[in-house]
């Protein structure tokens, strides 16, 4: 029996790896590369760890700027989306029940519809609206922010109205009925009954409205104008080459994410475990006690040393400097090169004095062997500091260059990126 | 506390499309009475009470309360408050905002709202509960909570929809006296729906009974039951043996009808049908299961018959005997329990005997469905 059933668990196992591998794999690495110094975005080799990339990216005009956009943007989506998607939803509950069907499909439509369609007719539409309005092309209708927050709302508004309706089907009419029974207005009616029933899809549509209006790229391309939002510029940003600032955001964004989604959690297990133990709902659904989160809920214990955690890497990125490893790393490469430069004189004098006091048949025989010891060093520094006997070396070096390019790559970049744009072409 | 009003119903239609929900109603409720709609599902009682409360208008006819009339008057500002089949209590709300809503739409004060609260808690026996939301109240509060919300409004008229329908049989027989005691300290109208006799008949001064949107009798419980005006009200309210024959003589209000398969039974005319029936017309007898009776004399008469045994029922209080009838269908016969082993009389044929005032006479006409 236990041999049997190891094959399949040791199979389940490796799925899960990969699984998880595959979902959060990426996220981990750009996570790791937002601390690493090397100016483009990459885990190893690991260097020094670095907090300069957050100051990148603090003081990065554009980021910053596209980030309020978003934010403008997100936060008029959602009014306007949650709006639009409520009323959407209680005119489903009223409509005459035959057209139901036809009103729904009408409804839900943007959401199958492409968003760059829905980009493209969203610009020409108000341009036309604009025009025939006899507005300038400056005026509000062609707006980046009005034009890319109406443009998002156009399907968001459709997934808000889908929450809504999940939410109004568990409605009963008769509460309505009962309160207009007792001498409510129907707009006290809404207000005081059929809103508070329906607080907790608005707050979950409206999470959702931001996250969609977020992270939307296709419809925003065509319409956000002179506002580019946050999808806007990383995409025009990686179009010119990244660093690593990027990965620093993705790291914010994706510990803001697990915040939300680890208080979300302590709060509904709170809820269930109060609901199981018999609590009265008043007392659940009331006032924050925060002792009783910490028994027996992991995920609040998690939450407080990510809270500390993060208290911590603040503190520590305020006091460690990234300079000291730094000069470290710098100091450590120069000594490797000087050891090189040293080996590369010393061999070079041995041949000098070889040619002189030797043979000239013996000399050739040393000439053959050369490349071999000396390809990695000279390749990387050779053209750095006597870029006049490269020419010669790399004919013959030409034979070792799989050997020799990792080594160039790595240091050649670093230290004499110059001298790399001569380098190539001759190395090719 | 407000002295109920009248409540009229004019020949009141009310169509859905080709439907007709209700038909030609014309009832008058009398201040301070407690009226009860009885009918089976699907009758329009419901219907009426929603015209009344002001959800529905009807389509003909005029529904006044305290002699005004009330068309085009909306729910929220008629003197009647309904209590909803399920309760409808806002779930949301703890059980003092919930009684005192009607206060708050109109703006009183919080701390006013309380007290007024903390009254009516009192008087529905749920003191310092005002505090709890109504999902952790049992059916009976919650029950209670709906008619103090009600009653908070201070309403001329109290219309309920069937609310005790889903509590268990004890709490309702419990609810049952409780509802007529608060009717009768606050003096108010109340009507009442429901398809449960025995509730129409203990709470009400008055039950109009409804079949598939028609009245088809008002009157007082024991008028309703023991002088049904049609068939149908003689087969739906209680239990009744039907005998279907045709009236051979009458004699002033008592009738011989001969029927298909007993033989010649004396029956009295009901009110109703008095003076309209002629020898010869095709007539439905009923005798209540308790009217009858094991025949000490088992010689033919006219308030005799005799019928096959098929089986009895032990019920406590009463057993139940079941004959072979016409039709396939079957009479039921009800004797006391008084205490003494009864001695099986299956696959027996047995005669029994009935008070002939006690029987019935009505024309031909439709049936109450099982």
């Amino acid at each position: 029996m236990r041999t049997n059933s190891l094959l399949p668990r040791l199979l389940i196992g490796a799925y899960l790896v990969v699984f998880f591998g595959y979902l959060l794999g990426p996220l981990i690495v750009m996570s790791i590369t937002a601390f690493n110094s090397p100016s483009f975005p990459k885990m190893t080799p690991w260097e020094c760890l670095t907090f300069e990339w957050f100051d990148v990216l603090a003081r990065d005009e554009r980021i910053l700027t596209g980030i309020e956009n978003s934010l403008i943007v997100g936060v008029g989506t959602v009014i306007l989306s949650v709006i639009m998607g409520l009323s959407g939803a209680l005119m489903l509950t009223q409509i005459w029940p035959k057209l139901r069907a036809t009103y729904y499909t009408i409804v839900i439509a943007p959401i199958l519809i492409p968003g760059v369609v829905l980009g493209i007719s969203t610009l020409v539409f108000w341009d036309r609206i604009s025009i025939m309005l006899g507005m300038s092309t400056g005026g509000i209708l062609h707006n980046g922010i009005f034009l890319t927050i109406l443009g998002q709302s156009t399907f968001i508004a459709s997934y808000c109205m889908l929450v809504f309706i999940a939410r109004l089907q568990r409605f009963d009419t008769g509460l309505t009925e009962a309160a207009l029974d007792l001498g409510a207005t129907p707009v006290q009616a809404f207000r005081k009954i059929l809103l508070p029933f329906m607080k907790p899809a608005i707050g979950s549509a409206a999470v959702l409205a931001f996250l969609a209006s977020f992270e939307n790229y296709n419809t925003t391309t065509f319409t956000f104008g002179k506002f580019p939002t946050l999808t806007i510029e990383l995409a025009q940003k990686v179009r010119y080459g990244i660093n690593p600032s990027i990965s620093a955001l993705a790291f914010i964004i994706i510990v803001l994410t697990i915040i939300g989604a680890l208080i979300h959690e302590i709060y509904r297990r709170r809820q269930q475990l109060a609901l199981a133990n018999g609590a009265p709902v008043a007392a659940v659904s009331g006032g924050f006690q925060l002792p009783k989160i910490f028994r027996g809920n992991p995920a609040a214990i998690i939450l407080v040393l990510l809270a500390l955690g993060g208290a911590s890497t603040i503190w520590f990125s305020q006091s460690y400097s990234p300079g000291v490893c730094k000069m470290d790393v710098r100091e450590q490469k120069r000594l490797i090169q000087e050891e090189r430069i040293k080996e590369i004189r010393a061999k070079r004098q041995l041949e000098l004095q070889q040619k002189q006091l030797k043979s000239p048949d013996s000399s050739g025989d040393i000439k053959s062997d050369a490349p071999v010891t000396q390809s990695p060093g000279k390749g990387a520094f050779g053209n750095v500091f006597d870029p006049g006997n490269l020419d010669k070396a790399a004919p013959k070096s030409e034979t070792e260059k799989p050997a020799e390019s990792p080594g160039k790559g790595a240091f050649g970049d670093v230290f004499a990126p110059k001298n790399l744009d001569k380098a190539t072409p001759k190395d090719d | 506390m407000t002295k109920g009003v009248d409540v009229d119903l004019e020949n009141v239609w009310i169509r859905f499309g080709d439907f007709v929900a209700v038909r030609e109603a014309n009832v008058n409720i009398k201040g301070g009475e407690f009226f009860s709609f009885l009918g089976p599902s699907g009758c329009g009682k419901t219907t009426i009470l929603r015209s009344v409360s002001g959800f529905l208008e009807p389509s003909d006819g005029k529904v006044r309360i305290g002699g005004k009339d009330m068309a085009g008057i909306g729910p929220n500002k008629r003197p009647t408050a309904l209590i909803f089949q399920n309760l409808a209590l806002f779930p949301l709300m703890k059980v003092w905002e919930n009684i005192t809503f009607s206060m708050e739409v109109k703006g009183a004060s919080k701390a006013e709202r309380r007290k007024r609260a903390d009254e009516l808690l009192d008087m529905i026996a749920l003191p310092d509960q005002g505090d709890k939301l109504p999902s952790e109240l049992s059916g009976g509060q919650k029950q209670r909570v709906a008619i103090a919300r009600a009653l908070c409004a201070e309403p001329d008229v109290l219309l309920l929809d069937e609310p005790l329908s889903a509590l268990d049989l004890k709490l309702r027989q419990h609810m049952r006296t409780e509802l007529r005691e608060i009717q009768q300290r606050v003096g108010i109208t109340f009507i009442y729906i429901t398809h449960d006799q025995g509730e129409a008949l203990t709470m009400s001064d008055n039950v109009a009974v409804m079949r598939a949107g028609i009245i088809d009798q008002i009157g007082t419980g024991h008028s309703v039951y023991n002088d049904p005006a049609t068939p149908f009200v003689a087969s739906f309210v209680g239990e009744n043996n039907v005998f279907r024959g045709k009236i051979k003589s009458i004699d002033g209000d008592m009738a011989l009808v001969s029927t298909n398969r007993t033989g010649e039974l004396l029956a009295r005319i009901a009110t109703s049908a008095q003076g309209k029936m002629n020898v010869g017309d095709s007539a439905m007898m009923f005798i209540r299961p308790e009217a009858c009776n094991i025949a000490e004399d088992i010689s033919p008469a006219a308030n005799r018959f005799t019928a096959r045994v098929k089986h009895e029922e032990f019920e406590g209080q009463i057993y139940n005997v079941f004959l072979e009838g016409a039709e396939g269908k079957e009479i039921k016969m009800s004797l006391v329990n008084v205490g003494k082993q009864r001695q099986s009389a299956e696959d027996n044929n047995l005669t029994l005997e009935y008070m002939p005032d006690q029987a019935v006479v009505l024309p031909a006409g439709e049936l109450a469905s099982e």
